[in-house]
């Protein structure tokens, strides 16, 4: 396998951003995984949603791990530098880069196996110290590479493709991410590409780490009549408790949806989401008022979708570190070297 | 091995056998500044346990006004302040050496010897008389010790004043608790020895141009200087105290005048993989990174190692050894990582090394470490240990050139990326082996997307055999560009004709040159080569061509250094006879002078 360039199709009409930029400016190469698979829906989501907020391509870096999803940061964002990491590692890796370069948006890319098995402890850690990154779980519950092996977000009952049934608890990103204090966490469905865009552009606007779980079919290895990853058990089951819209910096936000059901969270580049809620008692500010939502949801069999928890107050990395508004890597030798005299009377210390 | 059997004038070896988590620390350390600011070359070995409070420690104190701060493999004056150890104490002590110990309780009758001096002096009694509360009375009896010694060695008092009112300035009353201690103990020792011994000191004045500084505050200060923005890190001994130097520093020099915020950023990560992973990252964005580690940490890491190997991302690695396998002893020094750090992580993988030899080199090197890492687009391991890392040394005050400017080797700018539509990261126009690389951010046509699979030239997915290879290969070129480029070896030469030459590497130095030195004086000449780097280089090559017989001295049990020259030099095997020393205390002396000299001997005989 070797990659294939995509070719860049340009015609009149096409719409263009306010960069002059059109989606296509915004893919990657061809995609080499299996026809159907729900990993390439989820890139096409974030072509949409990066192409919708005109941010400059190379203002982005990519990052991802080991397995198919990791694969896929070579598909959207030719023009973003990207690293493809080792498995389970990449949110230290990110964390590194968006050290010193916090300017940049930082998208991370993962799989069930990647976050959840092998990397669940980076991926644990990432979310504790509050990472400004959108971290995307592209969950199917199913080793592809190595042909089908379960992952550690199967279902309890779930078969494999070989007849095997899973016994052991799965591990659940967002509730995971919920008693780790993620401050944006959020599932969807790779099919589901209306709920996915206004998702993409709030978690790349929300300053702290937004985690997204995506669900999303292995079309190859996890698609069969009792797996309850497949495509027809996902789309039947799927539960959307609340809508949102992603309202950029200064446009008008419209409240006719109803007394009760809507409720904006202002984030910090003064852009705002709106939620629309399916449910009238859902809170999604109170964390445990998440955690028994999804988990009643979970019991009848149901996977709740949407944003399902936010806190945009929580300082992120930077701001617990302490760094400075800029780029570490913008700064002169002059600020970082103290120079002769200060290491003359430095060493008087040590005398 | 006359020469080091005994002690004298401004020529000793203090050791102090103590509890630790009871003060010692700061009465050991207080007698050998005392003894710097005499202008007497010294220097203090710290051996302690893994261990919070209770257990036995002791700090062994080397004077010699030659210079000579290696162990010396004697103790002519012992501090038997533990009485847990004290007849391992008593025993250790170098025949016509002076014990002294803490009279307040008996001692046990069968600890005797007759070759030796033991003075007793009550200190629990007499501090349990002249304070009150149960921490000062156990902290100023260590103090009251170094009364004692300041009588039987005739160290200036004045010294000791002004030292102890340096430390306290902020409280007098402590200044004043001290001295009332350390006056207690010499009014004793001057009113029953005779003071002071024949082994006692004297004003010199040798040291107004150096410091006392441990390895790991220094490589902090390098990695300051060198315009380190970044460093991930997981707290591990013996390497924990290199992080704390850098916030240190960073804390003192990098603060924004205005906003008070950061101009660097420190993260104390969740294992070893989290903080190499971290460092790669923001060595990949453009910033200088390092992390620092030991022996475990190393193993942790070798991973990401390969990674960063295979990808070309700068990033420098302080391996501060401690002695393995596995847990090892972690407050234990050697040079057992040469190996596994050479060649860390799987398949075919080599990493550039620089071996410091003291606390002077760990700034020089810290400095060139990021020079040499951004040049090769690799990473650079300093392979330092816990002597040279966590024990006082006095050097030669550091020196900061100001007209030096980092190389950050090469980096197309947005301006040159303008100019070059098609830009290949791994592609090596210059033939060196070494790409032109871009920061994230800068310029959409220097955007690529690394990876730690097989790769082309553009940086992309690749399964082709030849793409494959010429990668790997131009990878080997890489590495011989790292062979000119890192630091050379440092000789030093006897001036005469001699077939027969020393190898060895960092905290080895003290000992062998001293050794080296003493054979001399007994007209057995051998060339010394101090490696500084791997891989070796042209002149290593030159070094094991010119002698017939080479002496290889390492800290580790396997001959790691012997094996790594025999892979990769030109060199017969049977030509290179190692001296080991492997049993976690730093290399004395009479270890190395006794091998050569024997051998030596041996074959002037045959």
């Amino acid at each position: 396998m070797t990659f294939i360039a995509k070719p860049k199709i340009n015609y009149a009409g096409q719409v263009k951003n306010k960069l002059g930029l059109t989606v296509h400016d915004y893919e990657g190469t061809i995609s080499t995984l299996c026809a159907g698979c729900g990993h390439d829906s989820i890139s096409a989501a974030l072509i949409q949603a990066i192409f919708e907020l005109e941010i400059p391509p190379h203002k982005i870096s990519k990052f991802s791990g080991i397995g198919c999803s990791s694969k896929t940061p070579a598909y959207f964002l030719s023009a973003a530098h990207g690293i493809n990491t080792v498995h389970g590692r990449m949110p230290a890796v990110a964390t590194g880069s968006n050290a010193v370069s916090k300017s940049l948006y930082c998208i991370g890319v993962s799989g069930d196996g990647d976050s959840l098995s092998i990397g669940l402890g980076q991926f644990a850690h990432a979310l504790r110290r509050n990472l400004n990154m959108l971290y995307i779980i592209e969950n199917n519950g199913v080793y592809g590479l190595t042909k089908g092996q379960f992952s550690a977000s199967a279902d309890i009952g779930s078969k494999a493709k070989k007849g095997e049934t899973n016994e052991q608890q799965p591990i659940d990103p967002v509730k995971t991410a919920l008693g780790l204090g993620g401050t944006f966490i959020a599932r969807s469905f790779s099919g589901d590409k209306e709920q996915l865009v206004p998702l993409i552009k709030a978690g790349l606007n929300h300053d702290g780490f937004a985690m997204l779980d995506v669900l999303s079919p292995c079309v190859t290895f996890n698609d069969h009549e009792d797996s309850t990853k497949s495509y027809a058990h996902t789309r039947q089951n799927f539960h959307r408790a609340i809508r949102m819209d992603f309202i950029p910096p200064a446009a008008p936000i419209s409240t006719d949806y109803g007394e009760g059901k809507t409720r904006t969270v202002e984030l910090h580049d003064g852009s705002h989401v709106l939620l629309r809620k399916a449910d009238q008692d859902y809170d999604p500010t109170d964390r445990s008022g998440a955690f028994t939502y999804v988990t009643e949801h979970q019991k009848r069999g149901e996977v709740v979708t949407g944003l399902l928890y936010i806190n945009a107050e929580r300082r992120d990395m930077h701001g617990i570190a302490g760094t400075i508004d800029e780029d570490l890597i913008n700064l002169s030798f002059e600020d970082l070297c103290p120079g002769a005299d200060a290491l003359a009377e430095l060493q008087n210390r040590f005398r | 091995m006359e020469a080091l059997q005994k002690g004298g004038l401004n020529d000793l070896v203090i050791k102090l056998a103590t509890v630790n988590g009871t003060g010692s620390a700061s009465a050991n350390s207080l007698l050998m500044r005392a003894i710097f600011r005499m202008g007497i070359p010294v220097m203090g070995r710290n051996y302690f346990p893994s261990n919070i409070q209770g257990l036995p420690t002791w700090f062994e104190i080397r004077v010699n006004h030659q210079g000579h701060l290696a162990r010396s493999g004697r103790v002519d004056l012992m501090v038997a302040m533990n009485a847990e150890t004290y007849r391992q104490d008593l025993a250790e002590l170098s025949p016509g050496g002076t014990l002294l110990y803490d009279s307040t309780w008996p001692r046990g009758t069968s600890l005797v010897r007759d070759d030796v001096e033991i003075l007793g002096v009550p200190l629990a009694q007499m501090c349990n008389d002249a304070f009150t509360g149960v921490r000062p009375r156990i902290l100023m009896k260590n103090i009251a010790y170094v009364g004692v010694l300041a009588a039987l060695l005739d160290i200036d008092m004045s010294v000791l004043r002004s030292l102890l009112e340096e430390t306290f300035s902020n409280k007098p009353k402590l200044v004043d608790g001290n001295l009332q201690a350390i006056d207690l103990g010499f009014q004793y020792a001057a009113e029953h020895f005779a003071c002071p011994l024949n082994i006692r000191l004297e004003k010199l004045d040798k040291n107004d141009q150096h410091i006392l500084i441990d390895g790991n505050t220094a490589a902090a200060l390098g990695c300051v200087y060198a315009g380190a923005s970044f460093a991930a890190w997981y707290p591990i001994t013996p390497s924990t105290s290199l992080m704390d130097g850098f916030r240190g520093f960073c804390e003192y020099f990098r603060k924004e005048p205005d906003s008070g915020k950061n101009r660097f950023c420190i993260l104390q990560a969740e294992d070893e993989l989290g903080a190499i992973g971290m460092t790669i990252g923001a060595g990949w964005s453009g910033a200088r990174a390092f992390t620092a580690t030991s022996g475990p940490g190393i193993s942790l890491m070798s991973e990401f190692l390969g990674f960063a190997y295979f990808a070309e991302v700068p990033l420098v690695l302080f391996d501060v050894q401690r002695a393995g396998p596995s847990t090892g002893m972690p407050t234990r020094t050697q040079q057992s990582d040469l190996l596994s750090c050479a060649f860390a992580s799987h398949g075919d993988t080599r990493h550039v090394l620089l071996f410091p030899s003291d606390p002077a080199e760990c700034f020089s090197l810290a400095v060139k470490a990021f020079d040499l890492a951004e040049r090769l687009q690799t990473p650079v391991i300093v392979m330092s240990d816990l002597e040279i890392g966590m024990n006082d040394w006095m050097c030669p005050k550091l020196e900061w050139e100001d007209s030096y400017r980092p190389d950050r080797g090469k980096v197309f700018d947005a301006e040159a990326l303008e100019q070059t539509p098609e830009f290949l990261r791994y592609h090596d126009p210059d033939g060196d082996g070494i790409c032109y690389r871009t920061y994230p951010g800068v310029h959409p046509n220097g955007a690529y997307f690394t990876r730690g699979s097989g790769h082309n030239e553009a940086a992309r997915y690749t399964e082709r055999s030849d793409d494959y290879q010429q990668c790997m290969d131009r990878l080997t070129r890489k590495f011989q560009t790292a062979a000119t480029l890192v630091p050379e070896p440092v000789l030093i030469g006897t001036g005469q004709a001699t077939t027969w030459g020393v190898i060895s590497i960092g905290s080895c130095d003290g000992a062998v040159r001293e050794a080296v030195e003493l054979l001399s004086d007994k007209g057995l000449y051998v060339d010394y080569l101090r490696i500084r780097a791997f891989p070796f280089g042209e002149r290593v090559q030159a070094f094991l061509d010119d002698h017939e017989h080479i002496f290889v001295v390492e800290q580790n049990r396997d001959a790691q250094l012997k094996s790594l020259l025999s892979l990769e030099m030109n060199v017969v095997k049977d030509d290179l006879v190692s001296i080991l020393h492997y049993d976690g205390t730093p290399l004395d002396c009479p270890t190395v002078y006794t091998a050569i000299y024997d051998q030596v001997k041996k074959s002037a005989a045959a």
